[in-house]
């Protein structure tokens, strides 16, 4: 994943961009067969460790989600970390310092 | 008021449409007759294609050209801004960069088979190799590199090397579209690739030239088509509908498919001789490649 | 700062004067504020059945069972009136609204109508933005939960198919 934080006038955007299918379980392959659904459903970041965002998502969110959020506070060099999970219980988590 | 200033603008540019169409028949006999100046045949015919975009889009500065459909449309400018602000191709490129960088079986590296040892060159391609006697685009460059080395070839339109020519496209960026006809070989490659832009096909029985030309800007049922001006610069392009990278090649296929005329191979002939006429017409356009597309 | 550090406010208020009075209020107000955020968002989860809902009035109700709508001005919903295409529709929502705790998207014609909820706390800034998926033309709707209501706003977002875009 991928994630810009950047800090202005004491108001911290934080925009990220995830690697993930977003395979909603509705389409099908070549031979007719349901793909089966695998999507983030969870989407949580924090700010020097304090929870500072939560999302739940499915299916309506596009190939490599895009998600932005903002708070007050944070200053350049503070640490962000973003966190998701998916409908098979797989997580992963990045880092980025504020600019 | 606006209504009358628009239809004035279709009938000019119709009449310079024709004209452009008359130069594409002529300097096709043209190029049979003997030492004729190529390089200021082709730069009357870059002076035209210009002109009719300028006249048609008087608002729109040339640089501008390089963002396709969005130069010329604000609707739908602003959603390809948001897009860019954070684009999707981003991993794409990253991945390109990995590819780029590993080394082949045999030790050697991408590297090795280009100028400068492949960073900021996407603007000097196509170009006309007299050796081999055809065009050469990036991606073929890309794919000769790899059987030159003992590596299997790509696919060409989309996946790993379309990450790869991402990659060297972002190396280039802001540098200008450079392509040159040299010589009368190269010409005549030139020419096949105009003639294709300008001849009807498929049972829809349109040209490159009736979409992206004459009607360029107007609605074909639910899209605003692109001005053919420039419209290399951004490839290989991140298509929401493909939700991946594509070439350009990838997108002259479906193009063709949409018009109902049979797609061509990729990287094949009349493919890369289009591509070839397309970026002489774009030459002084930034590369801006890998970009977000509809 | 944690509950109970630097609260010994008896202390304190032998000292009284008004600004050290506030200003140690104010010092517990926010260590009541970082802690709160803490269960809000520790208890927030995915609620499966909102995003398993087929129709609009199944994931409103199953995702905010009880409250009362109220259509809203206060709200500032970024969407494209024709979106480039379906499959990627860039969404921004933005409110002054205060305290608001959750923002949730919903695609009325989609299969499953709820499409994302942020869930948000006293330091947020009530600004987000997702990219989403819309089968086809539809109403957007931004629900904005404050104050124990529900702020609604809407806009109609067409999604074409074909042309000679393919």
């Amino acid at each position: 994943m991928k994630i810009k934080a950047k800090v202005k006038k004491d108001i911290t955007k934080v925009k990220m961009l995830i690697k993930h299918d977003m395979e909603t379980g509705r389409r099908k392959d070549q031979d007719g067969n349901i793909i089966p659904g695998l999507y983030i459903t969870e989407v949580s970041a924090s700010h020097n460790d304090q929870p500072v965002f939560y999302a739940e998502v499915g299916q309506a969110v596009s190939k490599d989600p895009y998600m932005a959020f903002s708070f007050k506070g944070g200053a350049s060099g503070d640490k962000i970390s973003i966190t998701w999970k998916d409908s098979s219980g797989a997580t992963e988590t990045g880092e980025a310092a504020i600019k | 008021m606006a209504l009358v200033k628009r239809r004035l603008k279709i009938k000019v540019g119709a009449v310079f449409f024709s004209l452009l169409v008359l130069c594409a028949l002529a300097s096709a006999d043209a190029a049979s007759d003997s030492s004729p100046d190529f390089k200021a045949m082709v730069q009357q015919d870059v002076d035209a294609f210009r002109t009719y975009f300028k006249v048609r889009f008087s608002k729109v500065a040339f640089a501008e050209y390089k963002n396709g459909v969005y130069a010329i449309d604000s609707a739908s400018r602003e959603q390809w801004l948001e897009m860019e602000d954070f684009p999707p191709y981003e991993f794409a490129v990253d991945e390109g960069e990995e590819l780029f960088e590993m080394p082949f079986a045999n030790g050697k590296t991408y590297a090795d088979c280009f100028a400068n040892g492949g960073e900021g060159i996407r603007q000097n391609y196509p170009y006309f190799d007299s050796q081999q006697g055809e065009v050469i685009t990036l991606e073929l460059a890309i794919n000769k590199c790899r059987e030159a080395n003992g590596e299997k070839p790509l696919a060409y339109k989309k996946g790993p090397l379309a990450a790869i020519s991402a990659y060297m496209a972002s190396t280039s960026e802001g540098n200008k579209f450079a392509v040159e006809v040299p010589d009368e070989a190269a010409y005549q490659a030139y020419v096949e690739g105009k003639k294709f832009f300008y001849s009807k096909r498929g049972q829809l029985n349109f040209s490159c030239a009736d979409c992206h030309l004459r009607v360029a800007g107007q609605k074909l049922r639910a899209d605003i088509t692109s001005p053919a001006l420039g419209q290399p610069t951004g490839f290989p392009v991140y298509r929401a509908k493909w939700e991946e990278l594509g070439t350009l090649h990838r997108r002259y296929a479906g193009c063709n498919k949409n018009i109902r005329a049979k797609p061509l191979p990729a990287q094949g002939r009349a493919y890369r001789n289009l591509e070839y006429f397309q970026s002489v017409m774009s030459q002084g356009l930034e590369i801006n490649g890998p970009s977000s597309r509809k | 700062m944690l509950v109970g550090d630097d609260m010994n406010l008896s202390e304190k208020n032998m000292k009284i004067d008004r600004r050290g009075f506030l200003s140690n209020l104010l010092k517990g107000a926010a260590c009541i504020v970082t802690v709160a955020s803490l269960p809000r968002l520790a208890l927030a989860a995915w609620n499966e059945k909102a995003f398993k809902a087929e129709t609009l009035e199944g994931a409103m109700s199953s995702k905010y069972p009880g409250l009362e709508f109220v259509d809203s001005s206060a709200i500032k919903l970024k969407a494209p009136a024709i979106a480039e295409n379906g499959a990627v529709v860039p969404v921004g929502v933005k409110t002054d609204l205060p305290d608001v705790k959750t923002i949730s998207l919903f695609v009325e014609k989609n299969p499953s109508p709820l499409a994302a909820t942020f869930h948000l706390t006293p330091i947020n800034v009530a600004d987000v933005s997702i990219r989403i998926r819309m089968g086809e033309t539809s109403n957007l709707i931004a629900v904005v939960e404050s104050g124990g209501k529900l702020h609604r706003v809407q806009q109609e977002v067409k999604v074409t198919i074909g042309g000679c875009g393919g």
